[in-house]
């Protein structure tokens, strides 16, 4: 029991902004109509791309004098976190580019 | 300019880490407005665009301005390498992304979720050796992390796999056990070192075992479900990853790391929510997939007979119509035939006839499949009808043609409280005048039930692969 009260006080800025964001999530995304779906999806996977943010941070503090599993391991998650981002918003932008061309 | 400014907490901040944190609070708040404009259809583009300007912000100044926190304010090392292998990433991604064909979507969802799991998995195990023995907040994050993240991945894996057509749905009543063994087993490791009080360097082999873990059970989790619970799994996919970045957000206490995530977790939890209750099931039952044991007493109700439709008469039916609604399914992008499709009803609406396409939300493979494949083959926007919208509609219409779906449009879920699919909201299709039904065959649906619209009065059977019966018909319909 102290232990969570002590991680609490010690996260609660944290925890403060994980209970907003579920709501601002839920919030945001409701009455989202059927059409909007797959490129909502696609483009929320390209959010949870952050991640590579925390790559860069792993490997711009690894100490890499010396080739190691962990340097492959770290510029794996590099490659990873950058093919979600980039594809993720890239081929987000050609489904919803899709869906305006026929609008005309 | 990195000039100090000030002293929180004992450690001196710079101009730089202050601009840090506010680059990322920026990010922060264009992920919830891209997400937002992504919501509605005129502004989606844009949101998309905005959202992508968040993440290239953050990442710019986290290249440029972090700076190791433990005290001394080292900045980041290994600068060319990062960019090197961001570069790579890129440009993978960018072509991949652009060269894709529209219809292989899903799998590429699936995949590129995928990586985003792998690249969560990989920070949370790579940081795992830097945690205090004992700080239980730290280390619980982190193996948060790493187990959701592995599971993503797996699954997502498995998911591409799938879809892709390289592995089918293997499901036997076992597997409930098995997983929920691995499950609770997964967990139990997971609580072991959350709570173990041995440093983390020294328990590297339970850390590498739990990785291996989560990564089997996502394989066996996501490997009996199919048909149309998939749309559920890969939004539910979507979401864990989402929640995976964000515990590796706790571990470097970044602010925009955290919020992108659970936004994308709380988002993807209400897909989730909403393609659940398309199949008036809740997720539990969906993850544990209760499909396949309930179905065997609809097969004591009377079969009736099947008649077929030939394609001229088809063409004279359709032809003759004054309101047709296509209804259109999984085997309609497994055929390839949204052009051929669109082809038809611009035909028949040529003639003055009013075609519209009923989408049932979970038709398909994944949230909104239909309407992209449709989009793709220039089916105009209006034509597209919600299930609710169409069903008060449906005694109006002339013709009904179900093209590649089956359980969405089975009236088992009104009238047979045996079925599996009892209760679950369908498209009235058994409520029009004529009911023209194109399949390759007398197989059943993914869920393995018998569909009594095949059987109804009203029905006609047009045999073969969608893509050529359809061309046919409108060889037909034109020489007519």
């Amino acid at each position: 029991m102290e232990q969570a009260l002590i991680f609490f006080f010690e996260n609660k800025e944290a925890i403060f902004i994980i209970a907003l964001s579920v709501f601002v999530g839920i919030e945001v995304i409701s009455n989202v109509p059927a059409v909007l779906h797959t490129p909502l999806m696609s483009g929320a996977n390209a959010i949870s791309g952050v991640i590579i943010v925390g790559g860069i941070i792993l490997v711009g503090h690894a100490n890499l004098t010396s080739f190691s599993l962990n340097l492959v391991l770290g510029v794996l998650a590099l490659v990873f976190g950058t093919l979600n981002v980039v594809g993720g918003f890239a081929v987000t932008d050609r489904m919803l580019e899709m869906f305006k061309k026929k609008k005309k | 300019m990195d000039k100090v400014l000030g002293t929180i907490n004992g450690m001196d901040f710079t101009i730089g880490d202050s601009l840090l944190e506010l680059s990322y609070l920026i990010a922060a708040l264009l992920f919830v407005y891209g997400l937002k404009l992504l919501s509605h259809p005129a502004t989606a583009r844009r949101g998309n665009l905005w959202a992508a300007g968040g993440m290239g912000l953050a990442m710019i100044t986290t290249l440029l301005l972090h700076k190791n926190d433990s005290g001394a304010g080292i900045p980041l090392l290994n600068m060319w390498i990062i960019i090197a292998f961001i570069g790579i990433g890129s440009a993978i991604g960018w072509i991949i992304a652009r060269r894709v064909k529209m219809t292989a979507m899903p799998q590429l969802v699936s995949l590129f979720n995928a990586s985003g799991g792998a690249a969560s998995m990989l920070v949370a195990l790579l940081e795992y050796p830097n945690a205090i023995a004992g700080d239980i907040g730290s280390i619980l994050v982190t193996v948060l992390g790493l187990i959701i993240g592995s599971v993503a991945f797996s699954g997502s894996v498995i998911a591409w796999a799938k879809l892709d057509g390289r592995v089918g749905d293997i499901m036997k009543p076992f597997m409930t056990y098995i997983n929920l063994v691995l499950l609770i087993v997964t967990l139990g490791m997971g609580v072991f070192v959350v709570f173990s009080p041995t440093p983390p360097s020294d328990l590297m082999w339970a850390i590498y075992a739990l990785t291996v873990l989560s990564l089997v059970y996502g394989v066996m989790f996501v490997m009996p479900i199919g048909g149309a619970d998939m749309p559920v799994v890969i939004s539910l996919l979507n979401a864990l990853t989402g929640i995976a970045a964000a515990m590796a957000g706790f571990i470097y206490g970044n602010q925009a790391m955290i919020l992108g995530g659970i936004l994308v977790g709380a988002a993807g939890m209400i897909l989730t929510m909403l393609m659940c209750k398309a199949m008036n099931r809740s997720l539990l039952n969906v993850i544990i997939g209760s499909f396949g044991g309930g179905g065997a007493a609809g097969a004591e109700h009377e079969h009736g007979t099947i008649k077929e439709i030939q394609l001229s008469d088809a063409a004279v039916l359709l032809s003759y119509s004054q309101k047709i609604v296509i209804i259109p399914g999984y085997g309609l992008a497994v055929a390839q035939a949204q052009h051929i499709v669109h082809e038809l009803d611009a035909l028949l609406e040529g003639k003055g006839i009013e075609v519209k396409y009923a989408i049932h939300p979970v038709a398909g493979r994944m949230p909104g499949h239909m309407n992209v494949l449709l989009a793709e083959a220039d089916v105009p926007y209006e034509q597209l009808v919600e299930m609710d919208a169409i069903n008060p509609d449906m005694p109006n219409v002339d013709v009904a043609i179900v093209i590649g779906a089956n359980d969405v449009v089975n009236p088992a879920a009104y009238d047979d409280p045996s079925s599996p699919i009892y209760g679950m909201p369908i498209i009235d299709a058994h409520l029009a005048k004529n009911i023209i039904i194109m399949k390759r065959g007398m197989g059943k649906g993914y869920a393995g039930i018998e569909n009594y619209l095949f059987f109804n009065d009203k029905t006609r059977m047009l045999f073969g692969d969608a893509k050529s019966s359809i061309q046919k018909l409108v060889n037909e319909i034109k020489s007519m």
